[in-house]
This record gives structure tokens, C-alpha cells and sequence, in this order.
């Protein structure tokens, strides 16, 4: 009797384990060929040499990483550093209010809000990049529009700001989804406490929602981020062919310049980027 | 609480910037002259020239060849891992891992894709799209199921594995019933993110005949034409019926669940 109690446990374990091997072993062979492996290659091309005609030379070099730090290519990190800065700080000025108020709207409108906002965010990448190269090119709307009022024509396409324009554009739903998330969340009695204390709607604002949303603003900003700084079609598309951000750099080196060695190394220090503003947002989400 | 009408600026500051530009596009697709800039009046002729475009309905028919089979990968590979995830193992790495391709930007999905490609000297073609589109779709298939299985009820499970039924009977007689909304939400999802993605179909098509974000972004470089409006009027109407349908059929999803 005692043998039979002790064996009962025991096919649940193999149960366990077999079941274990059977779910997860497709995926993650899956993640490891096709995402670690890859990485990995990706990771140690950093260290060797580029080949005559493309392609790879085993041979141990440093010269990667001294090019990196070569004025210009740590200028083109700089501006994406900038223009993606500039799009999310802007996503958030404009994406904070507009989720204020969806959070506030009674609730038939807010699923409505809500959709609308996603909904841009769900056609074609292109063809929304494209929309504004319809929009600010020469004969387009705006400038017939400024033609109207007596001013321009005026270049808007190829500049930095067409460029944050075309972010912010692809990204703001980006924002404003996380932010509307953290406010809906909070507990209104906070802001009805803080009314009665006699506080204005503005220092209920500064001194209750706001802090209380911190960790909405952190994943919204690292949202728009994000995709912004490694983005190579938006710079080209409404940027000019002009290599502006380390995205169309990392592009030119694997498909044009055919340099693998060296677009590997640029890659990483765009991981490298993201990695310390993950590490930045969980260390201020958590003190938040 | 009284708030400040300042607010409504910036909310409907929001909605015009982001649908200003489309009602553009839809409007200058009906437009009767050449110009992609001047109205001038209406007709439907740009989208008889878009469905005799060769180019676009080959685009087309490799887009869903594509997005059909990484869809297919993705939901089987993504459903397992995330039962696996949620009822085998408490490894906070293997969540993690899971979740990486879509954390990772999509540039560097593609450069990894492509140096392994190259490494292993496989040809490029559709199939290496499918498989690369299926890397990303399996994550966001595995986190959508992933977030029903942690609200689910795990009795059902246990009554079944008591009464003797082995780990892959449970899943296919229990688990994967009360999976199905979560199961065809994350295929959904799958589908829709492959019909739009560019940036690894770019790097990992090699010669072979492009799917269509890729042959709308050649069409956009080499100029603007109001073709490109009829197809834009096109896939915002279909990615607006979509994105309506799976509304609503979350919507059925729960209402059921919570009966």
C-alpha cells in the first residue's frame, strides 16, 4: 500500500515534464534558430573584418568599434538621439491631455475615442508616411492652403521637422494608449479628496494625477521612442536621401555598402541604447 | 470636476492630425485629373488602373501567401508556448524570451534575419518571409493568449488531470476550447501584422518578387501618383473593417465568457 502512495505522484511528474517538453519545445526552438542564433552572429560579426565583396573575413579586428566613435557617425546617434527625443516629447505633450479627456468621457464615447485613435495606427505603414509626402510637397495641400493666405510656397518636405512630423504621426497612438491606461486606473476619490481639501483642478492635476500616471508617461514615452530611433523609412522617405538616423546607416551598411561587420556594430550600439533606457524606466517605474 | 475647455485643444488637435491625412488621400483617390494634388471632380478611374496594375495584384497575392502561412506558424507555435509558459514553468527568462521579438526594434529583427540567412546560404524568397514574419507574429499570438490563460480558471484543468487524462488530452478537450477567442484574436493580430510589415520583408526578400508594402514604397519613391490614393482608400477601408470586426468580436468574446 505504502509502495502504491508513493508511486501515484510519479506519472504526474513525468506528466509534468513531458507536457513541459511538449508545449515549449516548438517555440523556443523556433526563438532560439531564429532569434538567438541570429543575434548571436549578429554579435560576434562586431569583431571581425568585412570582406572585399560584402560578406564576412574571420579575422579579429577592434576596427569596428574605433569607427564608431568617429565624429560622424556619433553625430548621426546625436541627431536620432535628438529627433527621436524631440517626437516623444512632443507625443507626450500633445498625447497627455487628449487621454485626460478620453479617460473622462462617459464610457460609450470612450471605447469610441479610444478605437479612433488606434484605428490610423492599423493601415498601411507606407501609405501613411506617404499621406504627408502628399500633404507638404511642393503643389500639396498645405502649400495651396499658405498660397490662399498669400504665403509660401515653401519647402516642408526634407527637413528634421517633416521627419519628427512622420513620427509623431506614426507613433502618437503609442502614447496616448499607455497614458489613458495609467489615468483610467487611478481612483477618482483621490482627485474628489483633493478637490475638497479645497485644491484648484490645476494642483489636483500637478500634485495628485500627475504623479500617480508616472509609470504611464515612462512606457508611453519608451513606445514612441523606441520604434522613432531605430526608424530608417520615415527619415528617408520624408527626410531626403540624406543618411540622418543611425536606422538608414544600419540599412546603407548591410544593404549598400555591403560592410556587415560594421552595420552589426551600429546595431549594437542601438541595442545598447535601448537597453539603458529599459534599464532607466524600470529603475524610475519602480521608484515612481 | 470641472476641467478647463484648454483641454478640448490638444484632444482635437489629435483626431484632426491623424485623420487629415487620410481624408486626403480618400478624397484625391476619386479625383478626375491626373494631378495627385488638384481636384478635379469625381471618378472612379484611378481604381480601374489599380486592379489592372500587374505589379500591385502580384504584390497583393504575395502579401496574403505570406501573411496565411506566418500566420498559420505563429498561432500553432505561439499557443503552445504560451500553455507552456503559463501552466509548465515559472522561468522569468523563457517569458522574456518569448516576448523579445516584439520588444526588439524591427531593425534589428531584420539584420539578425538576414546575416542568418545568409550564414546557412538559403536562398531568399517568400518562404524566408513567411518564416521571419512568423518570429514576431508568434509573440504577440503568445501574449494574447498568454493574458486569457492567467485570468482563466484552472480548475477544470486539475478536475481533468485527476481523473487521469494526460497533459496533451487536458489541452485539446479543456485548455484549448476556453482558449479559442484568445487563440483567434492573437491569429487576427498575426494576419494583420504581417499584411502591413515592411521593414524585415525588405531585408529578408532577397531578389524575389516583392509583397506589397514593398511595392508601394517603390511606387512612392519613384514619385507620387493617385494609384497609390485608390489603393491607400482600399486598405484603410479594409484595415478599418478588421479592426471593427475584431472590436466587436471581443466584445461577443466576453460578453459569452462572462454568461
Amino acid at each position: 500500500m505504502k509502495s502504491e502512495a508513493k508511486a501515484r505522484p510519479a506519472p504526474r511528474v513525468r506528466g509534468r515534464r513531458l507536457g513541459a517538453f511538449v508545449f515549449l519545445s516548438p517555440g523556443l526552438t523556433y526563438l532560439v534558430v531564429l532569434l538567438l542564433v541570429p543575434l548571436g552572429l549578429v554579435l560576434s560579426y562586431t569583431v571581425f573584418q568585412r570582406g572585399r565583396f560584402g560578406g564576412v573575413v574571420y579575422e579579429f579586428t577592434t576596427e569596428n568599434f574605433t569607427r564608431l566613435i568617429d565624429p560622424l557617425y556619433l553625430g548621426v546617434v546625436g541627431d536620432s538621439l535628438r529627433i527621436a527625443g524631440l517626437t516623444t516629447l512632443i507625443a507626450l505633450l500633445v498625447g497627455y491631455p487628449t487621454a485626460y479627456l478620453i479617460a473622462q468621457l462617459p464610457s460609450r464615447w470612450k471605447t469610441l475615442a479610444l478605437v479612433a485613435v488606434v484605428l490610423p495606427f492599423w493601415t498601411n505603414f507606407i501609405i501613411r508616411v506617404y499621406a504627408w509626402i502628399m500633404l507638404l510637397s511642393g503643389p500639396g495641400l498645405v502649400n495651396s492652403a499658405l498660397g490662399k493666405l498669400g504665403l509660401g510656397p515653401y519647402e516642408l518636405l526634407y527637413h528634421e521637422g517633416t521627419i519628427v512630423t512622420g513620427l509623431l504621426y506614426s507613433y502618437l497612438p503609442l502614447m496616448v494608449l499607455p497614458l489613458y491606461a495609467a489615468i483610467e486606473r487611478l481612483d477618482p476619490q483621490l482627485r474628489e479628496a483633493s478637490a475638497n481639501l479645497g485644491a484648484s483642478a490645476f494642483t489636483t492635476f500637478r500634485k495628485v494625477t500627475l504623479p500617480l500616471s508616472v509609470p504611464g508617461v515612462l512606457s508611453g514615452c519608451l513606445f514612441v521612442f523606441v520604434p522613432s530611433f531605430g526608424n530608417f523609412v520615415i527619415p528617408e522617405m520624408l527626410g531626403g536621401n540624406k543618411s540622418t538616423m543611425v536606422g538608414n546607416l544600419i540599412r546603407d551598411q548591410f544593404l549598400k555598402a555591403r560592410d556587415w561587420p560594421f552595420g552589426s556594430t551600429l546595431a549594437l550600439a542601438l541595442i545598447a541604447v535601448l537597453v539603458a533606457l529599459l534599464v532607466v524606466q524600470a529603475w524610475a517605474a519602480r521608484r515612481a | 470636476m470641472r476641467r478647463s475647455k484648454l483641454l478640448y485643444v490638444p484632444f482635437w488637435a489629435t483626431y484632426a492630425f491623424l485623420y487629415l491625412p487620410i481624408l486626403v488621400l480618400v478624397v484625391m483617390s476619386f479625383n478626375a485629373g491626373d494631378s495627385a494634388y488638384t481636384y478635379e471632380g469625381f471618378s472612379l478611374k484611378w481604381y480601374g488602373e489599380l486592379a489592372g496594375d500587374e505589379r500591385i495584384r502580384t504584390g497583393l497575392l504575395n502579401t496574403l501567401v505570406v501573411a496565411t502561412g506566418s500566420t498559420v506558424i505563429a498561432t500553432v507555435l505561439g499557443t503552445l508556448l504560451a500553455v507552456g509558459l503559463a501552466r509548465f514553468t515559472r522561468s522569468k527568462t523563457l517569458d522574456a524570451l518569448a516576448l523579445m521579438p516584439a520588444v526588439l526594434p524591427d531593425l534589428v529583427l531584420a539584420i539578425g534575419l538576414l546575416v542568418f540567412y545568409s550564414a546557412i546560404q538559403l536562398t531568399l524568397g517568400l518562404y524566408s518571409v513567411t518564416l521571419a514574419h512568423a518570429l514576431f507574429s508568434m509573440a504577440f499570438v503568445a501574449a494574447v493568449v498568454r493574458t486569457r490563460l492567467t485570468g482563466a480558471d484552472t480548475s477544470l484543468e486539475e478536475a481533468s488531470r485527476d481523473l487521469g487524462a494526460g497533459p496533451v488530452v487536458t489541452f485539446m478537450r479543456v485548455t484549448l476550447p476556453q482558449l479559442t477567442p484568445g487563440i483567434v484574436a492573437g491569429a487576427l493580430l498575426a494576419f494583420t501584422l504581417s499584411l502591413d510589415e515592411f521593414v524585415i520583408a525588405f531585408f529578408t526578400i532577397g531578389n524575389a518578387e516583392p509583397t506589397l508594402p514593398i511595392v508601394i514604397y517603390s511606387m512612392v519613391r519613384f514619385g507620387v501618383t493617385p494609384k497609390i490614393n485608390a489603393l491607400a482608400a482600399i486598405l484603410l477601408l479594409v484595415s478599418f473593417t478588421a479592426v471593427i470586426a475584431g472590436q466587436r468580436m471581443t466584445r461577443i468574446g466576453e460578453s459569452r465568457a462572462q454568461d
